[in-house]
């Protein structure tokens, strides 16, 4: 017996919650935005001073840095946001929820879908940064396929986030496991450098991380820089957030308190 | 027929029994207490009724819904007020009580109504808009209490609803509940292990130790099981034969100065026996309370350190308000 405007209610509800937290931490935020900006900064003033202009793929190397840094905030802060299911079964926030008359999946899209909201919302921050001081040109073509390239990755990673903090008990193992998960993903993914030159087995494992074909995705869209073709980026690009959603909401119907 | 059934209800953790074979059956409009020490598995227990937990074995029917069976109906059925805090602190009370009746499927064109019920029920309309950060452990309990009953549920369960509180704010506290029980004729089933609350507030206890029923009772037949008050008087000149032929004196002591009786309801017969007493210099009555019950009954109080005074006897000198 589903009923689906309680289920519609139930989701927004706890959407908004994340929302609403999330607005009232400015400090999430500006920690969130400080971090890639570092990045962009130093990592890429430092690393670009020593690459000859237009060496990598006909672009200067902070541009060609900025996708990977999208990319790198959304898998940092969305992975980060499952920790915060492990506060809520620390007190008896989560019961509050798991209590309510709500399909256990509704529950589980309404934090998917809070999380990624608060991930947009660093992304659209770091874009007009970007605009303004980086030289990145966003046609109304580029801001629409960027944010749907975004929102795919961000409902992934936060599944994924979701389903580690469902299954772990502590926010020290939380921490651990997502070390394992997230600096191969992040480093293998072409973010950092152009994967067209790379050694074989470097290369067939860039190849099986579906975070690359983010990163290409944006690279094409934002750049016109392409290895894999947009097609094929947004194959793998959705099926992995489909198979993320589903071994998070796995994850999250099994959850121990 | 009963609004929670409860068969032979068992939760097993590993080698770990936390439930076993609890059976019980709870009438509509009771206040209802689960009550023993810590780990219990009083906790466990209502978390099988509320579905977060699915027994091992056994079952339970709560208002028609089987708890394995039909989850989603068991959790339209109920509220639950959880030991733990479990409000948001950076939202106002007013959000969270919002929130909760987004998630349990209050009407919309009731939302307002509601909640400006619900925060009056338990006085904090003039601190709803304040976040919940700032709340002291009584506002926020209360206001969580406001909220599990939000959505008008046919039976709430609180969860050690005073754990934690001072006694004038548990006290407090107490009103409340009752309020709530008194005004809207709902179901509260509550756990804890003290035993003024459970005293106060229940109009039946089910002791649990080990995770087994150990006895069901009122609280009033669970006192006079232990055979009446302890009556301490200071005096010269007694007339014991007198007092002996009283058919409420169940024990009469008479050594130095102290005449100790044991008297069946002694509030109502404490005149008549003083008036045979002479000139008495100090009165003291002993009612024997909860704590005592579970001494007899588990052999052992119901933890370490109680503060209900010596022995297990509350201790109310003859000015104090009787109850």
């Amino acid at each position: 017996m589903l009923n689906i405007n309680s289920e519609l209610k139930g989701l927004y509800a706890i959407w908004y919650r994340e929302l609403l937290v999330f607005m009232r931490e400015p400090s999430r935020l500006i920690g969130a935005i400080i971090q890639p900006l570092l990045w962009l900064v130093i990592f890429g003033t430092g690393l670009g001073s020593i690459i000859e202009p237009g060496a990598v793929s006909g672009t200067n190397y902070q541009q060609f840095l900025f996708p990977g840094i999208l990319v790198m905030t959304v898998l940092f802060g969305s992975l980060f946001f499952g920790l915060y299911i492990i506060l809520d079964k620390r007190i008896d926030f989560l019961k509050e929820v798991l209590v309510a008359p709500l399909n256990k999946s509704t529950m589980f899209f309404g934090k998917a879908l809070g999380g990624s909201t608060d991930g947009l919302l660093q992304i659209i921050i770091l874009m007009i940064l970007g605009a303004i001081f980086f030289g990145i040109h966003f046609s109304l073509l580029t801001i629409i396929l960027t944010f749907v390239i975004i929102i795919l990755l961000l409902i992934a990673v936060t599944s994924l986030g979701l389903a580690i903090g469902s299954i772990m008990e502590s926010p020290e193992g939380f921490g651990l496991i997502s070390s394992f998960v997230i600096f191969p993903l992040f480093f293998l993914s072409g973010a950092l450098f152009p994967v067209t030159n790379l050694p074989t087995w470097l290369r067939v494992i860039v190849t099986i991380n579906p975070v690359s074909y983010a990163v290409d995705a944006l690279r094409s869209v934002i750049l016109g820089i392409t290895s894999y073709g947009l097609p094929l980026d947004f194959t793998v690009l959705i099926a992995f957030t489909v198979i993320m959603v589903m071994v998070g909401t796995w994850a999250f119907k099994r959850i121990k308190l | 027929m009963p609004l929670i059934e409860i068969k032979n209800l068992t939760k097993k953790f590993d080698d770990f029994t936390a439930v076993d074979d609890l059976s019980l059956e709870i009438n509509e409009g009771e206040i209802f207490g689960l009550l023993g020490p810590n780990g219990a598995g009083k906790t466990t227990t209502l978390s099988m009724l509320a579905t977060l937990l699915p027994p091992t074995s056994g079952n339970a029917v709560i208002n028609g819904f089987d708890v394995a069976k039909h989850p989603t109906q068991v959790r339209r059925s109920i509220g639950f007020v959880f030991q733990d805090p479990s409000s948001d602190d950076l939202l106002t009370g007013r959000e969270n009580l919002y929130l909760h009746a987004l998630m349990y499927g209050v009407k919309d064109s009731e939302i307002d109504k509601k909640i400006d019920e619900g925060l009056k029920l338990v006085d904090l309309t003039d601190k709803q808009n304040i976040r919940m950060r700032k709340y002291s452990g009584g506002m926020r309990r209360r206001l969580e209490l406001a909220r599990g009953f939000l959505h008008s549920p046919k039976i709430l369960f609180l969860d050690e609803p005073t754990l934690g509180l001072d006694p004038q704010t548990r006290e407090n506290l107490w009103e409340y509940i009752k309020r709530l029980s008194t005004e809207n004729k709902i179901t509260i089933i509550l756990t804890t292990h003290y035993m003024e609350e459970a005293d106060e507030l229940c109009d039946r206890i089910a002791i649990i130790d080990h995770g087994k029923l150990v006895a069901l009772d009122t609280p009033v037949n669970f006192k006079k099981s232990l055979g009446g008050d302890l009556v301490t008087i200071k005096t010269k000149k007694p007339d014991l034969p007198e007092i002996q032929k009283m058919d409420y004196v169940k024990h009469v002591q008479y050594k130095g100065d102290v005449l100790s009786l044991t008297v069946n309801d002694a509030g109502s017969h404490l005149q008549k026996i003083l008036e045979n007493v002479g000139e008495a210099e100090n009165v003291e009555l002993h009612s024997p309370t909860l704590q005592d019950v579970f001494l007899k009954l588990t052999g052992r109080q119901i933890r370490e350190g109680s503060d209900e005074g010596e022995g297990g006897w509350m201790t109310r000198t003859m000015h104090s308000e009787s109850r």
